[in-house]
């Protein structure tokens, strides 16, 4: 009677607490969804040709995001094009040369700390060594900033991916003769391309919702501007400032920049993951 | 003759590139080493003239005043541990559920979506948390649960003063609810990951002994884990510590000290994004770098510990192999 009670026990524990953990998964589903849906209930209104064609606009006015969406894709394209190759590079001696000597454990060690570090922190890191310097908000100070986010994404994902590639890959370029560097450029890179660009495309997702780097670096322009020398117009940046602002056009205007960026980023991520999954099982 | 020479000079310039080649991949792995000695050797200089006035003071001073030239870093730092404890106190036990159910419970089929789902989560910027919040679901949370925590938990002696206050939907609470849902995925999906390491010979073994799911989860995959699971909390941890755009929307963003969590408060990332283009005289400047380098220590001191911890994990996983 006595061990019926205790097993009885035993099983009501046990399924109380799985029952708790599935509700667990689904309060984390409940927020995504619940998100998601608010994005396209507001953002879908605001999905009009006006928002890709034309500029910010004042308050009570017509207008549309576009001098943002080219400012934004202008200086990811660009902190992506100046990050991603020190990014690769660095990788390259994690995985390659340094392996397991001090400069690539801390390396390592440093990289995956700035991979979480506070990114307002870099904004601020910029401000100070260039904002301050040449006197004035840049978009290149903006890509600057990015990119120092760019680079441990890059390095983490690379580092990674140059590690699965089969040692005999290595052994039997050497073994044919090629000097160092043409197996890790002509054997390693094209064995891990997939898995290198996956990196890639995750860093740019990282850095096209950014905001708190661009707040003190880009700073925003209302008007168009393709000079990168000047303050330039950004996605998150004009989101934060008309979502923030009393005015119901730009509280409209920032749900579709909010639905573009988000499913961007999204779409992004669900790509890198396709990719990823190929370079596994190749 | 001619070849022989010809193969040496070859055999020479492949050696040249070859250390070229490793020496440009050992500049970049020391140029990431170089990023971080001089971001904190720019955050002491811009913060030289605050640090200077105020030394360790600041820490423990609430003046935020730009007039009389006053600042001290209490109400952010404070507003920056309260946010980040909550969001650690909700996440925590959330995030060991969804482990749990994606490594134990669910599905072959549907372990795979349901994890990416998770993992979506934190793929969604932070300045998306914060429209969300201010817009949606701090209205809500005014209206339905802020006033039921004020007439349940209010009148109780001690932590009821945590709990008083308008319903106003934004400040310190509403700030830490959603840093949790944010830092839900980081958790989350370390501790699955850890989770998945324990070898199934050990909980074979407490399933033979008759174990059931909970108490082979609770005695033999947590102790396991142990180290693991808090190198993810840690992680989960600096990022909620450092997050901005998410806190700067609902926090509400007032330089002063509540003892309940439903009135507005201050988180330094949140300070540092609504005053710093508008702060005006070195000393104000300044007193915001010393802020962001307060930050930047405090989250390298968690998230370094986070990574001992994992590292710790992986060294066992390694030998026992």
């Amino acid at each position: 009677m006595k061990k019926n009670m205790l097993y009885a026990r035993r099983r009501f524990i046990n399924n109380f607490n799985l029952a708790i953990s599935m509700l667990a998964m689904g309060f984390g589903l409940f927020w995504l969804g619940w998100i998601l849906a608010t994005l396209l209930s507001r953002g879908l209104p605001a999905m009009e040709p006006s928002l890709f064609l034309k500029m910010t606009p004042a308050p009570g006015n017509d207008g549309g995001l576009l001098n943002a969406i080219v400012g934004s894709l202008l200086m990811s394209v660009t902190a992506t094009l100046l990050g991603t190759p020190i990014g690769i590079l660095a990788a390259t001696y994690l995985s390659e040369f340094g392996k397991a000597s001090w400069i690539a454990a801390t390396t390592r060690f440093i990289n995956d700390i700035l991979l979480s570090a506070p990114s307002i922190v870099l904004g601020l890191f910029i401000y100070s060594i260039v904002v301050i310097k040449m006197g004035h908000f840049s978009g290149w100070a903006g890509t600057l900033a990015l990119s120092l986010l760019v680079i441990p994404v890059v390095i983490r994902t690379t580092e990674d991916m140059l590690r699965l590639v089969p040692d005999s890959l290595r052994e039997a370029a050497a073994a044919l003769g090629a000097p160092q560097w043409k197996v890790v450029v002509l054997v390693i890179y094209r064995a891990a391309r997939a898995g290198i660009l996956t990196g890639v495309l995750l860093a740019i997702a990282r850095i096209s919702g950014e905001t708190a780097p661009l707040l003190f670096t880009a700073l925003n322009n209302q008007f168009w501007s393709l000079d990168m020398n000047g303050s330039m117009a950004n996605l998150p940046v004009v989101i934060f400032q008309y979502a923030m602002s009393p005015y119901a056009d730009w509280h409209r205007l920032a749900w579709g920049g909010a639905l573009l960026i988000t499913f961007g980023v999204l779409g992004l991520n669900i790509i890198a993951r396709i990719m990823f999954r190929q370079q596994r099982y190749e | 003759m001619m070849s022989d020479n010809n193969r040496e000079t070859t055999h020479t310039r492949q050696q040249l590139i070859d250390f070229l080649f490793k020496s440009i991949t050992r500049l970049s792995a020391i140029a990431v080493l170089c990023i971080l000695l001089a971001i904190i050797a720019s955050l002491i200089d811009g913060g030289y003239p605050s640090i200077k006035a105020f030394g360790l003071g600041f820490l423990a001073s609430s003046d935020w005043n730009p007039v009389t030239q006053k600042f001290g870093a209490l109400v952010p730092i404070f507003g920056t541990l309260a946010t980040s404890t909550i969001a650690m106190l909700i996440g925590i036990p959330i995030s060991f559920g969804i482990a749990l159910f994606l490594t134990e419970l669910s599905p072959r089929w549907l372990k795979r979506p349901l994890g990416t789902a998770i993992e979506l989560l934190a793929a969604i910027p932070s300045i998306i948390f914060g429209m969300w919040g201010l817009f949606v679901f701090a209205p809500v949370f005014a209206d339905t649960v802020e006033p039921w925590l004020t007439d349940h938990l209010g009148p109780i002696p001690l932590i009821g003063a945590l709990f008083q206050g308008p319903p106003m939907g934004i400040g310190m609470l509403t700030a830490g609810l959603i840093l949790a849902i944010m830092v839900i995925p980081f958790i989350a999906s370390v501790t699955r990951d850890v989770f998945e390491v324990v070898p199934s010979v050990l909980k074979e073994s407490a399933y033979a002994l008759g174990a059931t799911t909970w108490e082979v989860v609770w005695h033999i995959v947590l102790p396991y884990t142990k180290a693991g699971v808090v190198g993810g909390v840690m992680l989960g941890l600096g990022r909620a510590l450092g997050e901005t755009m998410a806190v700067t929307f609902v926090i509400g963003n007032a330089h002063h000290l509540y003892a309940s969590l439903l009135m507005p408060g201050n988180s330094i990332a949140s300070a540092l994004a609504n005053e710093f283009t508008e702060a005006i005289g070195d000393l104000y400047t300044a007193s915001l770098i010393y802020l962001g380098l307060l930050l930047f220590v405090i989250t390298f001191i968690v998230l370094a510990i986070s990574k001992l911890f994992l590292a710790q994990l992986a060294k066992r996983e390694g030998a026992k192999t």
